[in-house]
C-alpha cells in the first residue's frame, strides 16, 4: 500500500492511511492551512515597497513569496501573524491589522 | 551438518548476530546483557562481521540509533536489560508506531526498587503495550533459534521485536547448543530490502510526522492490525526454520497436555524446572501438563485458550508483578482469553521468581497439588497467589 499524503483527508479509513504514518512526497506542509489561528494579519502596501528584501528572510514561516527577484503578496495560508515583517520593514510598506473573519 | 558447541545464552546471541551480520548495532552496556555487545563488537573488531557498531552514551541513544538506522534502510539490532529497557521507553513507542523492524535482545532482569540485577520479567512485561513483538526462550538453544527467526518475522511484519531470555539463568549459564552454518543463517534471514527508506534518493520520505487527532486513531488501529497480521508470519517463519533445522517452534509448547487434568502455563527458563516436576508427577501416575508460552506479543489468545481448556484447572505463572491487585500480566490475558469458552478451567495466578528468587521442582509440586485440591473441592479460593515468598501466616 502506498498512498500519497495529498490523497489523504479526514474521511480516510485506517486501511487507507500510509503504513506507519510515512509520508512519501516532499513539501506536504504546503497543503495544510496553518494560518487559520492567526489573530493579526500583515497587509502588503505594494506602492510603498522598495523591494529591499529585508522582510523575506525575517519571516519565520516562509510566508513571503518571491518571484523573479521581487516579493509578492503574503501567503496567508501559512502566515502566523507574528508581525516580524511589519517591524523590520524600513519603509512602512507593511501594515499590521487585526484579523477579522 | 549442525555445529555442536557449548555456549552461554549471551554468547549464542552474539554468534547469531555475527552470522546475521546486521548493518548497525547501537548499544550501551547493562547487566546481564552487557556481554552481547561485548562479544559482538569483538567479532566486528576481528573482521568477522561487517556491522557498524555505534557505542552510545545511554540506552535512549541506543534505541534512537537503531530507529535512525532502520528508517534509513539498515538492518539494526541492539541488546539491553532492566533499567536500560526502561530508559528506552519513549523510543520503543516511536519505533513501533513508525513500523521499524528493529531487533532487540532483551536479557530479562528485575526493574529497580530495591535495586536488583537478577532475573524476572518486569522489564519486558512493562513494555508489553509498546507495540513490540515479544518472544521468550526456555533454553540457550531457543534463545539462539529465536534470535535468528526474529529477523524475518520483524521484517515481514514491519514491527520491532524483543527476543527475551532469562538473565543469568540462560544468559550466563553454559549449555550444549547446535549452531547453524553461517551461510545457512545468511540465506535464512536474507537481505533486508524495505520498500521505502530515507536513503532511497528517488523516493523522498518523511518518517514520524505529527499525527493530528483526525488521523492518530487510524494509525493506531492500523498498528493493532499489524500485531494480528504477525500471527501467521510467526508460524511461517517457524515452519521455514523447522525445515532448515528440524527444530519445531510455535506460539507455545505443550508438554504432556493430551490427557492432563491440571496444567501450568509459564514463560521462559522456569519451564525446564516445571517439566521435571511434570515427569516426576507423571511417574507417580498424576495427570499433569505444562504449557510454555513462547510468543507473548501478539498474544495467541485463541490457540492458548484451546490448549488450556483441555484441563480442569490451570496455574498461570507470572514472573512479574503488575500491582493491579488482580494478578500479573500473563494471568490477566490468559484468563481473559478463557472467558468466551463454555467449559473453562479454573485459572489461578502464581507470582513467582521476582528478583532472581529460585523456583524449585518442589514449588511446582505444590502448585500441582493446589490444582488437584481445587478441582476436588470445586472451589478456586483466592486466585491471586504468590509462591516462594516468606509469609508469617505460614510459618
Ligand atoms: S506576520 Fe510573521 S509569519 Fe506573517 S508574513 Fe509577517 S513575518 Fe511572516
Ligand atoms: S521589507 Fe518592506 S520594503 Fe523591503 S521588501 Fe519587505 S515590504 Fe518591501
Amino acid at each position: 500500500m502506498k498512498t500519497k499524503a495529498s490523497e489523504l483527508n479526514e474521511q480516510s479509513t485506517w486501511q487507507e492511511v500510509t503504513t506507519g504514518a510515512e509520508i512519501y512526497e516532499p513539501a506536504t506542509s504546503l497543503l495544510v492551512n496553518t494560518g487559520e489561528w492567526r489573530t493579526m494579519r500583515p497587509v502588503f502596501l505594494k506602492d510603498k515597497c522598495k523591494q529591499c528584501m529585508l522582510c523575506v528572510p525575517f519571516c519565520p514561516d516562509s510566508s513571503i513569496p518571491v518571484k523573479d527577484g521581487k516579493r509578492e503578496d503574503f501567503d496567508l495560508m501559512h502566515c502566523k501573524g507574528c508581525g516580524i515583517c511589519a517591524k523590520v520593514c524600513p519603509f512602512d510598506a507593511i501594515d499590521f491589522v487585526e484579523e477579522v473573519k | 551438518m549442525a555445529i555442536r558447541d557449548r555456549l552461554s545464552g549471551n554468547e549464542a546471541v552474539a554468534i547469531a548476530m555475527r552470522q546475521i551480520e546486521p548493518d548497525v548495532m547501537g548499544a550501551f552496556p547493562i547487566t546481564p546483557s552487557t556481554e552481547i555487545p561485548e562479544y559482538f563488537s569483538s567479532f566486528i573488531a576481528d573482521g568477522l562481521a561487517d556491522t557498524e557498531f555505534i557505542a552510545v552514551e545511554s540506552e535512549h541513544s541506543a534505541m534512537s540509533t537503531c530507529m535512525g538506522a532502520s528508517a534509513a534502510g539498515a538492518r539494526a539490532v541492539t541488546a539491553t536489560s532492566s533499567a536500560g529497557l526502561a530508559y528506552m521507553w519513549e523510543l520503543l513507542y516511536v519505533v513501533a508506531s513508525a513500523r521499524l523492524p528493529v531487533t532487540m535482545a532483551v536479557v530479562n532482569r528485575a526493574l529497580t526498587g530495591p535495586i536488583n540485577i537478577n532475573n524476572d520479567h518486569s522489564d519486558s512485561m512493562g513494555a508489553r503495550d509498546s507495540g513490540w513483538l515479544q518472544i521468550y526462550a526456555e533454553t540457550n538453544q531457543e534463545v539462539y533459534d529465536n534470535f535468528i527467526q526474529a529477523i524475518p518475522i520483524a521484517e515481514a511484519a514491519r514491527l520491532p521485536i524483543m527476543v527475551c531470555q532469562d538473565g543469568f539463568i540462560t544468559s550466563h549459564g553454559v549449555s550444549n547448543i547446535d549452531l547453524i552454518e553461517d551461510e545457512k543463517v545468511k540465506g535464512f534471514v536474507g537481505e533486508y530490502r524495505p520498500e521505502n527508506y530515507l536513503l532511497k534518493h528517488e523516493n523522498p520520505l518523511a518518517v514520524g510526522p505529527y499525527g493530528t487527532s483526525p488521523y492518530y486513531m487510524e494509525f493506531k488501529r492500523q498498528q493493532a492490525q499489524s500485531m494480528k497480521d504477525a500471527m501467521p508470519i510467526i508460524m511461517d517463519v517457524a515452519e521455514r526454520f523447522e525445515r532448515m533445522t528440524g527444530r519445531k517452534y510455535g506460539f507455545f509448547e505443550e508438554y504432556m497436555m493430551d490427557d492432563a487434568e491440571v496444567a501450568l502455563v509459564c514463560i521462559g527458563s522456569s519451564a525446564g524446572t516445571g517439566k521435571e516436576a511434570v515427569d516426576r508427577l507423571r511417574a507417580e501416575g498424576k495427570k499433569v501438563g505444562l504449557i510454555k508460552l513462547r510468543v507473548f506479543r501478539p498474544f495467541p489468545r485463541i490457540p492458548l485458550a484451546e490448549a488450556m481448556c483441555k484441563v480442569k484447572a490451570v496455574a498461570i505463572m507470572d514472573k512479574a508483578e503488575s500491582f493491579s491487585n488482580s494478578g500479573g500480566p500473563l494471568f490477566n490475558e490468559a484468563r481473559s482469553s478463557l472467558y468466551d469458552l463454555k467449559d473453562k478451567p479454573y485459572a489461578i495466578n502464581y507470582i513467582y521468581g521476582l528478583g532472581g528468587r529460585d523456583i524449585r521442582v518442589e514449588d511446582f509440586y505444590d502448585i500441582y497439588q493446589d490444582l488437584f485440591v481445587i478441582i476436588e473441592h470445586d472451589d478456586p479460593g483466592d486466585v491471586y497467589r504468590y509462591i516462594g515468598v516468606r509469609d508469617s501466616r505460614f510459618r
